[in-house]
């Protein structure tokens, strides 16, 4: 193996000293996320601005049997992105380029380093009628990293996954090839992910890096409506949650249907924000929506187990925003910079039991809790969220929010639930539970890309 | 200040901070130069967290990280935390923690032996505080106001300009006012936000002092910096007088008509200073000035007013330059954004801002595209006092 030294002159050579750093301050920052994963430290960090780049980095390090991960904004808060073995992280928002707007085929075709925040502000200035699924992690969250991790965000009710609104890939393969999945890879359109061609996508995305680097992507836009509004409800019986959200989505009215859930402040405790979006290019337009709601969920008004909240301005901000600030804000909520949450992907029919379960697990380990859960596809799942706030300067606690984290994970997973973005704990819970021949195909997959294991090694390891 | 110690870790990284309002771009001028998140608001926070629990030590590099910091206040304007209005402290707290250390970086450290020697950060000559002047009077008891010009508007080429154009504007508008010459001490804004506490607690009282002895009662500003500090800092040592930046003297003079400029043609884009807009909320009079005079537009660039980039100069960057040296540095980056959108003027409100710009220009070869002006000196030129 090369020394330290020779290793970083290679790499200084591939993208300029300004851009590698082995210094203590830098691996300690990239070493650690905003959740509970111990950290490790990377040897490197390395930010390439080109595809070429990540491929000669990428050939050196297959060379050298050096480990490397590839980071966005390193949000997904179950260290993901901590380099389990050290090596090289490659921190990707060096290659921040939007490439091109398709408006006709509503799709944008961006760079590994693009953020949320930056494809938001551009699309609202140049293609004001077309918009992207903004998932409610902070602006700076890149598109590629949420896709990689099956991200979900305000237009998932309508679409699915946001890695679903994938519509092509380029890739730098673990061996260093650079590789284009869907139908840029026989086009210059980059519409579709995969059909009519073998759906390769899938050997990339929810693999958190361990099977190559995403350097561009194709992304879905969808209409943007001309007006926006919320239509807040409150209901206090979790048994009928499943139901009102179901009715929401036959509506096919509705762009986004979240629920909330916080024992703070005290007035809310107990019950259930039902948040219901709905868009329309007309005053005509979002009444006739408002309508359809109403009536898709009247029996319930009657039988007064759901209230209608009239929000006001300053309370409707907030609720509006996207990404929603609120999300961050929920870390200073024990005043101490951190928050986790599992965030188990299930049938909507698991809500009240697993809402049962948040409240007796925050009981349990006297940890502050909240829930935020976002209806996905036609209620083909949800995504529920048992989410605890945790206090950095305080051990115990930390310790507490993990053991209920993972409390919660194990018993989601035990009612058919599969836990999202896991950490490399939840992930071999998964795949203890795996289909065995599942399991096996992973493992001929990954040998097959990575033949020397670099690639983020630690996740998605198979035994 | 110190109280960073027990909040610090509340920060969650969550990277609002390195954005301006609508996310189109990176507006952290630190992490924009160097892209490492280490060099963003979060970064910072939490390596002086690690720092303070003994999980790192103390390296050159990590000073560099802190003193890096412009201390713009975009952070504080977009942090969703509660917490937000504290961060800036923070990082002050911190580098004063290091400054009591004796660990600060060498640029840092000769910025702070100039002022100690010299009183201010250029290392001139106290005798050579009014060259400028050219026999501007010094105030007297019974002026109505006090010029307060700065180090910059002493001593930088690009401050005594407008430091002479102010002055040649309120004399033709039969303004009451003075300066202190020889006598005028540095402010001691950027020592403040360097962390030099002690220093700065020595240089306020000067100023106090004086002040007070001289029976001042209104002072006017050259530098944004200076500006900010006289108005939020002052009043808790004593300081007891009204502060007004020029811009709000100048718009007044337009507006009860004692200045109106000639005609001109001109397409103006405005910097606004961090210590005048994002600091004390002055965003209106610089623009109404360029907006009353006859043959200007004014064209804003993208980023603007408290979402406006900060030009790199701040937390006494002007001097210590530590986020020069390429194509991403503030100030280029500004200049480029500036000459974008078609103004043929970029004019700007702060001396610091002026000699950072102006520089700029030159290293983007715009120089003879784009004139980097001091709103002092665009009304100078147009002067038509009655």
């Amino acid at each position: 193996m090369t020394t330290t030294s020779a290793l970083c002159d290679s790499l200084i050579k591939i993208v300029g000293k300004n851009f590698v750093s082995n210094q203590k301050e830098e691996r300690y920052f990239y070493a650690r996320d905003g959740g509970l994963m111990p950290p490790h430290e990377p040897d490197f960090v390395v930010m390439p601005k080109t595809a070429e780049e990540v491929q000669e980095i990428v050939k050196l390090a297959n060379r050298e049997k050096v480990p490397i991960v590839p980071k966005g904004a390193g949000l997904a808060l179950t260290g993901l992105v901590i380099p389990q073995r050290g090596g090289i992280v490659l921190d990707m928002k060096r290659m921040d380029r939007i490439l091109e707007v398709n408006e006709k085929a509503r799709y944008v075709v961006v760079e590994a380093g693009v953020t949320q925040g930056v494809l938001k502000s551009y699309l609202q200035k140049h293609h004001p009628h077309l918009r992207h699924s903004i998932p409610d992690s902070p602006p700076v969250a890149t598109i590629v990293a949420n896709a990689v991790i099956h991200g979900q965000g305000r237009l998932s009710q309508q679409h699915g996954f946001n890695s679903d609104m994938v519509s092509g890939l380029e890739v730098v393969l673990p061996t260093g090839e650079l590789c284009r999945i869907g139908s840029c890879s026989v086009s210059k359109y980059w519409f579709s992910k995969g059909p009519p061609l073998p759906d390769l996508s899938g050997l990339f995305l929810g693999w958190f890096g361990t099977t190559g680097i995403i350097t561009r992507l194709g992304l879905k836009l969808y209409p943007c409506k001309k007006m926006r509004d919320i239509m807040l409800f409150l209901a206090d019986k979790a048994e009928l949650i499943p139901d009102i959200m179901l009715r929401l989505s036959h509506t096919e009215m509705v762009e986004d249907v979240v629920v909330s859930a916080a024992p703070l402040p005290l007035r809310f405790r107990g019950t259930f924000w039902i948040m219901a979006y709905i868009t329309g290019d007309s005053d005509e337009e979002l009444e006739f929506k408002r309508k359809m709601v109403w009536n898709a969920l009247w029996e319930y008004f009657e039988s007064r187990d759901l209230g209608f909240l009239s929000v006001s301005p300053d309370m409707k901000a907030p609720l509006m925003s996207m990404p929603s600030k609120d999300t961050s804000r929920f870390a200073d909520v024990s005043k101490g910079g951190g928050f986790q949450y599992a965030g188990p992907i299930t049938p909507i029919e698991k809500f009240p039991a697993f809402i049962r379960k948040l409240e007796e697990v925050a009981t349990k380990y006297n940890v502050f809790y909240a829930s935020t859960t976002r209806l996905i596809g036609a209620g083909h799942c949800m995504m529920f969220s048992f989410s605890f706030s945790f206090n950095r300067a305080n051990t115990d606690e930390m310790a507490r929010a993990k053991k209920a984290l993972y409390e919660c994970s194990k018993f989601a997973l035990e009612e058919g639930g599969v836990l999202w973005k896991a950490d490399i704990y939840e992930q071999r819970l998964l795949m203890d539970k795996m289909d065995p021949n599942t399991l096996v195909l992973m493992k001929k997959i990954k040998q097959l890309l990575d033949p020397n294991g670099i690639m983020n090694p630690g996740n998605w390891e198979v035994k | 200040m110190q109280k960073y110690v027990s909040q610090i870790h509340r920060c969650f990284r969550c990277g609002y901070c390195k954005f301006p309002t609508d996310y189109s771009s990176f507006n952290c001028p630190s992490y924009r130069r160097f892209r490492f998140d280490s060099y963003s608001t979060g970064g910072r926070l939490w390596l002086i967290y690690a720092w303070l629990k003994g999980e790192i030590e103390w390296s050159e590099h990590f000073a560099e990280i802190l003193y890096t910091c412009t201390t713009c206040k975009n952070c504080a304007e977009q942090c969703p935390m509660k917490f937000a209005p504290d961060i800036v402290d923070w990082i002050v707290g911190a580098r004063s923690d290091m400054v009591e250390k004796g660990k600060i970086p060498p640029r840092v450290a000769r910025f702070f032996e100039a002022v100690y020697g010299y009183g201010n950060p250029f290392k001139q000559l106290r005798s050579d505080r009014a060259v400028w002047a050219n026999g501007t009077k010094k105030y007297a008891p019974g002026d109505e106001y006090l010029l307060y010009v700065g180090c910059l508007g002493s001593y930088d080429e690009n401050g005594q300009k407008m430091a002479r154009s102010l002055v040649d504007i309120l004399n033709a508008s039969a303004v009451s006012f003075g300066i202190l010459g020889e006598e005028e001490e540095c402010c001691g804004n950027e020592i403040y936000m360097l962390g030099e506490t002690g220093l700065f607690q020595n240089l306020m009282e000067k100023n106090n002092q004086k002040f007070k002895e001289l029976g001042v009662s209104k002072v006017i500003t050259l530098c944004p910096h200076g500006y900010n500090t006289m108005k939020n800092i002052y009043p808790a040592s004593g300081g007891n007088f009204e502060v007004y930046h020029y811009t709000q003297i100048l718009n007044d003079l337009i507006k009860k008509n004692k200045i109106k400029p000639s005609q001109a043609k001109a397409k103006i884009t405005y910097q606004d200073p961090c210590f005048l807009g994002r600091y004390n909320n002055i965003y209106d009079e610089p623009r109404q000035i360029l907006q009353s005079i006859p043959g200007i537009k004014l064209v804003e660039m993208e980023r603007t007013r408290r979402d406006a980039f900060c030009c790199g100069g701040g937390s006494g960057n002007f001097v210590t330059d530590l986020l020069a040296g390429s194509a991403d540095s503030p100030a280029r980056i500004r200049a480029r954004e500036a000459y974008e959108t078609g103004a043929d003027t970029l004019a700007v409100a702060c001396p610091s801002c002026l000699t950072m710009l102006t520089d700029a220009v030159k290293a983007e070869d715009l120089d003879d595209k784009l004139a980097v002006k001091d709103i002092s000196q665009i009304l100078k030129e147009l002067l038509s006092a009655r």
